[in-house]
């Protein structure tokens, strides 16, 4: 686990609570990692540990330093200060043509004067495997892939989703403890990257390998990812499953990198037991909260709210009127949901998102309609107020 | 509009083609005629058409002289890959500016007519030149070497005009060559040699063999290399052309040796078309040949 989200997660009341101590099943360890280029500190005292055989996923904006970290692990870069460990074996020094792991680019790197078969079998002949052995494991790599009668092509024949396909049995042939994966899916078109998604993971439940996978796109990262580090500005922000990331976020950053997220700022009133608090919100709105952490009275919070756990009701209605009062600024049908966006009275505007009832069919709103917002108890996310 | 651009398309090409009809290919077939035609000391060349001047190139004579002249443009053009391929290596890897900076610096030297270099390098080399000067000055040597007219100055001659010829083919090569494909090589645990005789080698020998061509073709010919810095004793193909026409005055043997030399050249470049296919079609250098 990553020092810096570690003690990020202690503030903000994460509920993970992995330790530094490398754990038995850890096969990747960076420890207090910095990294500069010329005077500028790309990585500086990062922490990370990967678990053996899981799907992991860097994410974050461009320049948050997340191909470094691929970069230093793949042994492309060397290390400024601290240390890499791979399967408990200290690598910081192991050129990357001795390290167990194998990365995927982003741009393919296949060889253009090889053959499909001869990339793929690069890494064995380079392993002085023997060549029975290399015909049969190629061929078995070619054929998870999917790719067996390509194997007499030249890349420049193929598709970018094949080429894709031969980047990654090339990668996977050499069965490497670990396999790096920069941002692979990013040169696909939508509908070629949503299937190479659920391939990926596939193939990673089939090979039982480490995935470090690096991508910019959070919903790729949730979708495919056992685990998730989100990072910004060369620092872990926050490590967890898909489900922790996106309704716990640590912090404002991870909160509205990962989807969209409502935020009001309160301040807390009185404690009511069992991590329950009386939030008085925007200044106006009193509230019972439930939080994962204890905070005194007088607390200023972030309260979050995802779109979808907001509850709208028609200010003409005969239901109870509870929460805040505002009008429906812009809605727009996207055949799943009806996604509105309300203005409060105090000017804040909110995102909605609301799914269609069999029940009404005809549900929808009119532009400048009065609307209550409120949600469920117990669907916020609270986090101590961020500057 | 329209006419008026056919118009001038057909005089552009028009020109072209009496420019190269008139400058290329009429002595090209005045060369081939001569060479079918008879000496004569006072009309260079007379009838009746025989083919005594080829029969004469297979005289042992002439071919020693080819074959020192083959020895001699081989040498300059392993030379010329062995130090322009590091070079254009290194080159490629510096910034573009600072690139472009030292590309003209290499080339500053060439807009002098390679001629007067020539002179410049037989002064340096000369018993009281600039060479034979630091090394006894450093005291290597306690008497002059004699530099000047061996194979070495010939070499050396040889290597400095056609040195830029290698390496601006390979810098493009090197400018091709994409820099994620030596990670993925290392990647996949090819150590340095592996990188590169199964990658970089590969993927640049279009530069090496058209560098190769560029500086073999010229270096058998350039006659007045082996003139001013070989003496008389280190001749090369050019220099027995030349002699033939302007010493022996004997204008079909001299056309016969410069057809045969065409020639020559037609074969390579052919080869280096059929390399290039074979390259593509095979993608470079079999395992067995590495191993």
């Amino acid at each position: 686990m990553c020092n810096v989200t570690e003690s990020k997660a202690f503030e903000t009341g994460v509920t993970e609570t992995e330790t530094t101590v490398t754990q038995p099943d850890t096969v990747i360890q960076l420890s207090g990692v910095t990294k500069r280029y010329q005077a500028q500190e790309i990585l500086s005292g990062f922490n990370l540990a990967v678990h053996d055989g899981e799907f992991f996923t860097i994410l974050g904006p461009s320049g948050c330093g997340k191909t470094t970290v691929l970069r230093l692990i793949a042994g492309f870069e060397p290390f400024d200060e601290g240390s890499l460990m791979v399967a408990g074996q200290d690598v910081t020094l192991v050129p990357a043509e001795r390290r167990p792991v194998n990365t995927v680019f982003q741009s393919y790197a296949l060889f253009p004067h090889l053959s499909v078969f001869d990339n793929v079998a690069f890494g064995l002949k380079m392993a002085k495997v023997p060549k029975s052995e290399i015909q049969s494991r190629v061929d078995e790599a070619l054929a998870m892939v999917q790719l067996q009668e390509f194997a007499a092509r030249k890349p420049e024949q193929l598709s970018g989703g094949q080429k894709q396909r031969v980047a990654i049995a090339r990668a996977v042939v050499n069965r490497p403890r670990v396999l790096l994966l920069d941002e692979s899916l990013s040169a696909l078109d939508y509908k070629l990257r949503l299937q190479m998604q659920i391939e990926l993971k596939q193939l990673q439940r089939k090979l039982g390998i480490t995935f470090i996978y690096v991508t910019h796109d959070q919903e790729e990262a949730l979708s495919m990812s056992d685990r998730v580090l989100v990072m910004q500005d060369g620092r872990a922000q926050q490590v967890g499953t898909p489900r922790q990331i996106y309704e716990s976020p640590a912090n404002l950053f991870v909160a509205r990198f990962i989807g969209e997220i409502n935020v009001f700022d309160g301040v807390v009133q009185r404690e009511l037991g069992d991590f329950q608090y009386q939030v008085l919100l925007s200044g106006r709105y009193t509230r019972e909260v439930r939080t994962d952490r204890k905070y005194q009275e007088g607390d200023a919070v972030h309260v979050m709210l995802r779109p979808e756990d907001l509850r709208i009701t028609s200010l003409h209605g005969e239901q109870k009127r509870v929460g805040f009062s505002g009008q429906v600024l812009e809605r727009n049908y996207t055949g799943q949901t009806l996604d509105s966006l309300i203005q409060l009275d105090d000017g804040q505007q909110l995102k909605a998102s609301e799914f269609f009832d069999e029940d009404d069919p005809d549900f929808d709103y009119r532009i400048n309609e009065a609307v209550w917002v409120d949600w469920v108890h117990g669907w916020e996310h609270v986090i101590p107020k961020q500057p | 509009m329209k006419p008026r651009f056919e118009l001038f398309r057909s005089t552009i090409i028009l020109i072209t083609l009496f420019w190269l009809g008139l400058f290329v290919l009429a002595p090209h077939v005045m060369v081939l005629i001569t060479s079918v035609l008879s000496p004569d000391p006072n009309n260079l060349a007379v009838w009746p058409l025989n083919l005594n001047s080829y029969v004469n190139l297979w005289d042992s004579l002439y071919l020693n002289v080819f074959l020192d002249s083959l020895y001699l443009s081989l040498l300059a053009t392993g030379i010329c890959l062995l130090l322009g391929y590091p070079f254009a290596f290194i080159l490629s890897r510096f910034s573009p500016l600072l690139r472009s900076i030292l590309l003209f610096m290499m080339v500053v030297p060439f807009w002098t007519n390679s001629l007067i270099r020539t002179y410049a390098i037989k002064l340096l080399m000369g018993k009281k030149g600039l060479f034979n000067d630091v090394l006894l000055g450093v005291g290597i040597i306690d008497e002059p070497l004699q530099i000047l007219y061996t194979e070495f100055a010939v070499i050396f001659g040889l290597v400095y005009i056609l040195f830029p010829f290698m390496v601006l083919p390979l810098i493009s090569s090197f400018d091709k060559l994409d820099r994620s494909l030596l990670e993925a090589a290392r990647d996949l645990g090819a150590n340095g040699w592996h990188r590169f005789w199964r990658i970089i080698v590969p993927l640049t020998s279009p530069g090496i063999i058209a560098g190769c061509l560029i500086v073999f073709l010229p270096a058998m010919g350039m006659f007045y290399v082996a003139d001013l810095l070989g003496g008389a004793k280190n001749i090369l193909l050019g220099n027995l052309i030349k002699n033939q026409f302007l010493v022996v005055r004997d204008w079909p043997f001299g056309s016969a040796l410069s057809v045969s030399l065409i020639v020559l050249m037609a074969l390579l470049l052919w080869f280096y078309f059929k390399a290039n296919q074979y390259i593509q079609r095979k993608g470079g250098l079999d395992d067995d040949t590495l191993k």
